[in-house]
């Protein structure tokens, strides 16, 4: 990584003149981060207690030969990681990488207007490097793991991924984020690229613990004809804060896909920016909440068309579900426009659960609390049934299907 | 045996008076029809019985297999053997047919002391019933009502009733807006639950579902109270002079 030390030194400049943001800044109207801003943390060593590797053990995939990579507090953990994989492929610990991360990292997750961006790059220890060369179709999703262990000293982590799909190639990432402890944070970048016709579906499950902070940058570049797709799953965290930045190319099909579940006083922000940067791009972008207790969710999903980004065709819809009166959410779409020949379409709605639908339910037998759960998950359906990864759809239905059960309590 | 007593029923909808005294007595074995005029109170007769929320009972008793029915939540009203089929069922999206009434039929059987059904069995099941109503399986996988057309919606509804088989049916102006072969359709499978051991309550508007589901007994509702009770014959006289007399011989 000495390549790149020039990038964090700059990084660490930049980040000691930004400072953390306030909520004066526009993009951080609605989330205030002084509760990180104030607390002096400190990085932590790669341990696990026998709880938490039980924890742990729960939300690694049953592995089929399928590699995941695991990190404990930012520190790679050899012992539980697997990485069989097919020839010429590589996922390894950043820290064991050269060529990619010297070309790539820092490329697109650009850090000059970006505190938290600058300050994981900076700071980072480890993260997940994938490679993936042209033409070539892994099967298997590959899975990254980022534990953290929070302990009477609040500890800082700050995970470091960088994906480079080659062209005509297909992939599938899991992040998996979850932790356990008092307090710790968790601010994560991950950079991927994905080259010309290549297929990269790309999923974000954080559950970390309640009373933690997580915030996390997706950067994505993705190249001409290619089709991505990311969901982001926000289960965890008492203050989240999720930025998904994705770089349309020339015939470029995204899908920028979310669910957001706060209970408690959880507050789960979603930043996304969809940049059709060149023409005959496709968006689509779904983003659904489930919101009850004093919980908070801001959404602000923003489409940039740039000029000469002609047959443009965009797609935002955020629909709210607010269970509870203390509940609160922000959403805003921002489109910007700058070609004549586009179709932008946007639409949120935040709601209740309707009662004339569970009186149908309890009419035909059905307990009200039942009926009430089923019109609950039938609204979170939507998201969870585009998940492609079995044993990550199964594990989220019944994830969410506890957490709404457990919610109405 | 009288399987529902109405005695003096009145109810009100924000405030408004719609009911101002039903007296009824459905007996096992036999079909009522409740007719009136648009604004007459038989929908809300037919969701007071099933437990709408929106409706306040303001006085009377409705006694169910001699059980106190307004006390009872609407779930519970189900359990015990009463269905409604809708006037405007309700589209329910990312909730399949099969789940939700695989839900509510091993619900009312658990509640009754039945063995649930597995998903086999209760396919077997479901099968044999969408014949009767002369549905397409594909409906099963298809979330509960939404996208389909007014005949549709109206099919699911027999379906559903006979999926569930009720003791005590009440069709809500189930026959508007379909045509002949539906109606058709929707007659024959409420035909099928004309047992002596049930009951069942026709609301309608117009006589015409009656050629197919002949009633025992027809009432004429205007303005919150039974107006007359009589025979089928009842039905057809309404049909030849309309309700305008009546409704005027009430208000008068």
């Amino acid at each position: 990584m000495t390549g790149i030390e020039p990038i964090r030194q700059d990084a660490a400049r930049r980040f000691a003149e930004l400072g953390f943001p306030t909520t004066r800044d526009e993009e951080w109207r609605f989330t205030n981060v002084s509760s990180i801003a104030k607390t002096k943390f400190t990085a932590a060593p790669a341990d696990l207690n026998a709880e938490e590797a039980e924890l742990l053990d729960q939300h690694l995939f049953p592995n089929e030969g399928g590699p995941r990579l695991v990190f404990i507090n930012g520190r790679y953990l050899r012992e539980i990681s697997d990485w069989e994989l097919p020839k010429g492929i590589r996922a390894t610990p950043l820290r064991e990488a050269n060529g990619a991360v010297e070309t790539h990292l820092g490329r697109y997750a650009v850090y000059q207007n970006r505190a938290f961006v600058a300050l994981n790059t900076a700071n980072f220890e480890d993260g997940a490097c994938i490679e993936i060369p042209g033409g070539v179709v892994v099967e298997e999703p590959i899975q990254l793991v980022f534990f953290a262990t929070g302990g009477d000293v609040p500890v800082i982590s700050h995970p470091r991924n960088l994906v480079v799909v080659g062209p005509g190639s297909q992939a599938t990432v899991v992040e998996s984020y979850i932790g356990h402890g008092a307090k710790y944070f968790t601010n994560a970048v991950t950079e991927i690229v994905a080259g010309d016709h290549s297929v990269v579906d790309h999923y974000k499950v954080q559950e970390e613990d309640e009373r933690s902070s997580h915030v996390a940058t997706l950067q994505v570049q993705i190249g001409r004809d290619a089709n991505f797709s990311t969901h982001s799953i926000s289960l965890g965290g008492g203050l989240v804060r999720n930025d998904i930045n994705a770089v349309l190319a020339e015939g470029t099909e995204a899908t920028v896909n979310g669910l957001y579940l706060p209970s408690g006083s959880q507050h789960v922000d979603n930043h996304t920016m969809i940049d059709h940067a060149r023409p005959h791009g496709t968006s689509h972008e779904l983003y659904k909440g489930i919101l009850s207790g004093a919980s908070a969710a801001v959404f602000n999903g923003k489409i940039i068309v740039r000029p000469g980004a002609q047959k443009t065709d965009a797609k935002q819809t955020n629909k709210n579900l607010v269970l509870s009166e203390d509940a609160t959410i922000n959403t805003k779409p921002e489109l910007q426009i700058h070609a004549d020949d586009v179709r932008c379409t946007h639409g949120a709605t935040i709601g209740q659960l309707d009662q004339e639908a569970i009186f149908y339910l309890q009419s035909r037998g059905i307990e009200k609390e039942q009926a009430r759960d089923l019109l609950t998950y039938a609204f979170a359906r939507d998201v969870i049934d585009r998940i492609k990864v079995g044993p990550l759809r199964a594990r989220l239905e019944k994830i969410v299907l506890e957490r709404l059960h457990a919610n109405r309590n | 045996m009288a399987l529902l007593e109405i005695k003096n029923l009145h109810a009100s909808v924000a405030g408004k008076e719609i009911l101002r005294g039903i007296d009824l007595t459905v007996n096992t074995g036999e079909v009522h029809a409740i007719m009136g005029p648009n604004g007459s109170g038989k929908s809300t007769l037919a969701q007071v019985l099933a437990g709408r929320e929106l409706y306040q009972v303001t006085d009377g008793q409705v006694l169910y297999d001699g059980k106190d029915l307004l006390n009872m939540p609407p779930e519970e009203r189900a359990q015990e053997g009463i269905f409604m089929a809708f006037q405007y069922p309700v589209e329910i999206p990312g909730v399949s047919n099969m789940y939700f009434l695989k839900a509510a039929l091993n619900t009312i059987r658990k509640k009754r002391g039945i063995e649930e059904l597995d998903a086999m069995d209760f396919l077997a099941l479901v099968k044999e019933k969408l014949g009767l109503v002369e549905m397409d399986p594909v409906f099963l996988s298809r979330p509960v009502n939404a996208g389909f057309s007014g005949g549709e919606k109206k099919r699911n509804e027999i379906f559903q009733m006979a999926v569930l088989e009720p003791r005590l049916a009440i069709l809500d102006e189930t026959d508007s807006g379909l045509d002949i072969d539906a109606l058709k359709i929707v007659a024959s499978g409420v035909n099928l639950l004309r047992t002596r051991d049930r009951a069942i309550i026709v609301v309608t508007h117009y006589q015409r579902l009656l050629n197919y589901i002949v009633p025992d007994y027809v009432h004429v509702l205007a303005n919150g109270r039974i107006v007359k009770s009589g025979d089928k014959n009842l039905a057809l006289e309404l049909d030849q002079s309309g309700y305008a007399g009546l409704e005027e011989a009430v208000t008068a």
